[in-house]
């Protein structure tokens, strides 16, 4: 049975379809969840994805965190299972308290539309399992707030712990460390700037987020939520 | 004495009395303010309709030609194309950011009236010098609206222009193109047919911004020592996560079919969305303005009708649907209510609450068939006796810095525009055309076709020879298609000039229309839509005559990413089509400030057979790069491929200054692997399209024989520091 990706749509999203294209093209299942949605329909993986959820008034992720589905994601998370933050869903991860840190403005004060170098930091994560350590990838960034910050104690535990999976090659927009994307300790809430659904068909001048979007669509891992639960 | 409220409000005194002949009486002032905002120039057309006439509009597959919020051509396999192109250049000299802003958000709009989901908008930006402190202001400004209204609202931006000259100095254009796509049964149009229908007002509230938009900023002109600022309340002031959610309740409803005709508002605002409505469909309206909800308290009843308060839709439905359309529009968080009701007999009415006391009764349909329409003198140019062909000398002059001079990589602006949403963006910004996966709107399902997509203006072709100039910004256009295997299909103008009560201007604008209606029917294209921007002048003087077209393309089958402008090393470099060694209308003429002409000779035939050749070769994956030859000539062509890959060239047969900037149309430049060079010009042979071999590419020079050679490396970051050193990292605004 195909792996069902549970799409969460707040008002402000925009990368919803792209997810759903790109997970459809490898085979998975894709559904779209209504930010106000009691239930995750039990679905065998979430995903947040890119956009502006809410205006990104206050603060990027401030006010979807507060959207009805977040609890239910919380407890997902809790249980095991899967959920990926892309872009703008790496914001709203961090201002959840998913995953630690915080997302600020670009070094340059721009909006940044390119192609990113990253490198591989860690294979032991959801979304990074099928690729190797070292491996350089390609992939696009679209962001303004896509600056990693954090503080020392918490850098410190997120190296001592592998938990940054990717880091950028040639920093594009002042983040610590060059952190594009981390894991949680429990490793299956990733958070990352870049989208691999943007670089998942030849057409589109990147391949390289295929290995990443099927690491996600393998079969559930033991210890994982129950599909059939929640 | 005060001025009569007619004239204050930008009506004529003529115009005054023929609303009160239409009336049989004389107009109340909630009234004047009606028909002064829809008798406007920007919503009336009243200096250029006659013009416009002359325009080829009909072609195969279009479904709806200019006259409605956007043109509609069918593309196959079930899809149609909206496709429209606006400006915002009055509001976006005066507030930069929010200018260019509700520029995007308006054509968005116009776009999803359609029933399309808008997928692509492009943005061909004009400035005034880079060294002007004012044009970096403004440029700065409305890049950065763009980027934070268009990436917000979620429709990528791919592609555009950026340029920098003088004659747009305190006069920036800022002209914007969208493209959607829909279902073609899902198409709506803005009628409000059926007795007992129901006008409902969707999305923001109505503000005092935006009043008198179209009358104050967009049908007047900029003059010398007026305090621009004080137009400011003018310029609207945008939303995009109001416009996003506006988007999708308003597809939410034409998927449930549950909207009769609906109507974007903007220039004019409800005075226009609800008698275009009611005209359009041959019927009335009443208006119960007091049923409109307000962002402000004591707003006057003009203020409420002529606001241009952005992200509001007007959705014409039956009574029967009423409950589940405002609760498509509960989900999306978009208000939503009741303020009109169609009825018989064409009289549009303001009301104070349905039966209440009535604040204005007009007659529709003479808020648009009866505005003035205007036969202004026209009177061509003096022309002064000044040619610049003899210029045709390197004495004194350095190629190499000329060429240096010229080279600007548009990335800055781009780079901070999200051009890749919804994964169609095979190739983006920067590209000679756009091209985009065809996707069906619904399913998703990939139709293996590609949309392609290019805008195109020169001021400078146009300014030496508005007719010819024209036509060469059509054909180029044709070109830039070509570069991605596409063929032409449809065009929308943009009609940028200056003032049309200054008989030059006048006479620009109908030899440019003529211009382009030559290259339109020499090419079967059909014009789907337009704009027209007047009065773009500034202190008295006139800009430069700028038509700027979008248009549409096909690829047919879209398998593998066509070539791009990139040399590839070891190539053999092949321009293809005929030239005359000419200056005039170049860009090196007129940056020496030698502006005469003639334009080099346009053949629209042999232009045909050079497309058609480019087409050809790129199709059956003969070449590896290819940038078609326009402003800067054959040198900034060849020049332009060498930065953008980081290869250099050696080439020789260019005899002189004039070929090396001379703009003669119709060329290309192709890079081809040497093993396929003899197939490369056999095929352009056999199209009838004359080929020259140039040399190769490679190396870490740009070298012209007997002409010019500068290190790659230093043009390369001549290439990428201008923007960035004369803009800078900036500052954020908004």
């Amino acid at each position: 049975m195909s792996t069902r990706v549970g799409i969460v749509l707040f008002p402000g999203s925009n990368c919803e379809l792209d997810v759903a294209e790109a997970v459809r093209s490898l085979g998975g299942d894709a559904e779209i969840l209504w930010h106000d949605e009691p239930s995750l329909r039990g679905v065998d993986v979430v995903v947040l994805p890119g956009g502006f959820a809410h205006g990104d008034y206050l603060r990027p992720g401030a006010i979807a965190r507060f959207s009805p589905v977040m609890e239910k994601v919380v407890a997902f998370a809790e249980a095991g299972g899967p959920v990926v933050g892309i872009c703008n869903g790496f914001q709203v991860l961090t201002e959840a308290g998913m995953l630690p840190g915080a997302l600020q403005k670009n070094a340059g004060l721009k909006f940044v539309c390119q192609m990113a170098q990253l490198r591989v930091e860690s294979v032991d994560s959801v979304l990074t399992a099928g690729l190797t350590v070292g491996d350089i990838v390609k992939m696009p960034i679209n962001h303004f707030e896509g600056n990693y910050t954090c503080s020392e104690q918490t850098l410190t535990r997120l190296r001592s712990n592998d938990q940054v999976i990717l880091r950028y090659v040639g920093n594009p927009n002042g983040s610590l460390d060059d952190i594009a994307g981390i894991c949680n300790e429990g490793r299956n809430v990733v958070g990352l700037m870049p989208h691999p659904e943007r670089a998942s068909h030849e057409l589109l001048g990147s391949l390289d987020g295929v290995p990443l979007l099927r690491s996600l669509l393998a079969p559930a891992t033991p210890g994982c939520a129950d599909p059939l639960s929640g | 004495m005060s001025e009569p409220l007619h004239r204050a409000l930008g009506l004529t005194d003529d115009e005054a009395a023929e609303i009160e002949r239409i009336l049989g009486r004389r107009p109340n002032s909630l009234e004047l303010a009606m028909y002064a905002v829809m008798w406007s120039e920007h919503c009336s057309y009243k200096s250029s309709r006659l013009h416009l006439r002359r325009l080829p509009t009909a072609g195969e597959g279009v479904l709806v030609g200019p006259g409605e919020n956007a043109g509609v051509v069918d593309v196959g396999d079930g899809i149609a194309v909206a496709m429209r192109i606006e400006s915002h250049n009055h509001p976006s000299a005066i507030e930069p950011y929010q200018g260019a802003a509700t520029g995007v958000g308006g054509i968005l709009r116009d776009i999803f009236t359609m029933g399309a989901r808008p997928i692509a908008v492009m943005d061909p930006l004009r400035f005034g010098p880079l060294d002007d402190p004012r044009s970096r202001w403004i440029a700065e400004g409305v890049v950065s609206g763009i980027s934070g209204y268009g990436n917000s609202v979620g429709v990528p931006t791919v592609g555009g222009e950026a340029e920098f000259d003088e004659t747009y100095r305190d006069n920036p254009l800022v002209n914007v193109f969208c493209l959607g796509v829909l279902p073609v049964e899902n198409l709506v149009l803005g009628r409000a047919t059926g007795v007992g229908n129901l006008a409902v007002l969707v999305g923001a509230g109505t503000g005092r911004d935006g009043i008198g938009g179209v009358s104050v900023l967009a049908s007047a002109g900029f003059s010398e020592g007026e305090d621009e600022s004080a137009k400011r309340p003018s310029v609207q002031v945008g939303d995009p996560f109001e416009e996003k959610r506006l988007i999708e309740a308003c597809l939410a409803l034409y998927d449930a079919g549950l909207v009769v005709g609906i109507q974007d508002l903007g220039g004019a605002g409800l005075t226009c969305a609800t008698s275009e409505t009611a005209s359009r469909a041959g019927m009335g309206m009443d208006v119960d303005i007091s049923a409109v909800r307000r962002r402000e308290p004591d707003m006057e009843p003009f203020e409420v009708m002529t606001s241009e308060s952005q992200e509001r839709m007007l959705a014409i439905v039956t009574p029967q649907d009423l409950d589940e359309v405002l609760a498509v529009c509960r989900k999306w968080e978009v208000s939503a209510g009741v303020i009109g009701r169609v009825t018989s007999g064409g009289s549009l009415r303001v009301l104070d609450g349905f039966g209440g006391e009535v604040l204005a009764d007009i007659p529709a349909a003479s808020l648009h068939d009866d505005a003035p329409c205007y036969d202004r003198p026209r009177t061509p140019p003096a022309r002064d006796a000044q040619g610049d062909d003899h210029v045709a000398t390197t004495e004194g002059v350095d190629l190499g810095e000329d060429l240096l001079a010229m080279l600007l990589d548009t990335s800055w602006v781009w780079r901070q525009y999200d051009h890749q949403l919804f994964l169609n963006t095979v190739l983006g910004p920067g590209s000679d055309a756009t091209l985009l996966r065809l996707k069906h709107p619904l399913t998703g399902r990939d139709t293996g076709r590609g949309l392609a997509l290019t805008t195109d203006g020169n001021h400078r072709w146009c300014s030496v020879d508005p007719r010819q100039g024209t036509a060469m910004v059509v054909a180029e256009a044709v070109m830039n298609l070509a570069t991605v295997g596409a063929r032409p299909v449809a065009l929308v103008n943009c009609l940028n000039f200056g003032n049309p009560e200054h008989g030059e201007v006048m006479w620009q604008l109908s030899e440019a229309i003529d211009g382009m209606a030559e290259a339109c029917r020499a090419f079967a294209i059909p014009v789907v839509g337009g704009n027209v921007s007047l009065y773009n002048e500034s202190g008295g003087a006139d800009i430069a005559p700028t038509p700027v077209v979008g248009m549409l393309g096909l690829v047919d089958g879209l398998d593998v990413p066509p070539p791009t402008t990139s040399l590839v090393d070891g190539s053999r470099l092949i321009l293809i089509g005929d030239h005359v060694a000419a200056l005039g209308g170049s860009r090196w003429a007129f940056e020496r400030g030698q502006r005469g002409g003639p334009l080099p000779p346009l053949d629209l035939r042999a232009h045909s057979r050079v497309a058609t050749a480019v087409r050809d070769l790129v199709n059956g994956g003969l070449v590896n790069s290819v940038h078609d030859v326009s402003a800067g000539g054959l040198g900034l062509c060849l020049a332009e491929m060498a930065v953008r890959s980081g290869v250099g060239f050696n080439v020789a047969g260019i005899h002189g200054l004039a070929e090396l900037f001379g703009e003669s149309p119709s060329r290309c430049v192709v890079g081809a692997d040497p093993e396929l060079a003899g197939t490369v010009l056999r095929v352009c042979e056999s199209a009838g399209a004359p080929t020259t071999e140039l040399g190769f590419a490679g190396g870490a020079h740009l070298h012209v024989e007997d002409l010019l050679e500068v290190s790659l490396t230093e043009a390369s970051s001549r290439y990428h520091d201008r923007l960035p050193s004369a803009l800078g990292a900036g500052t954020t605004q908004g």
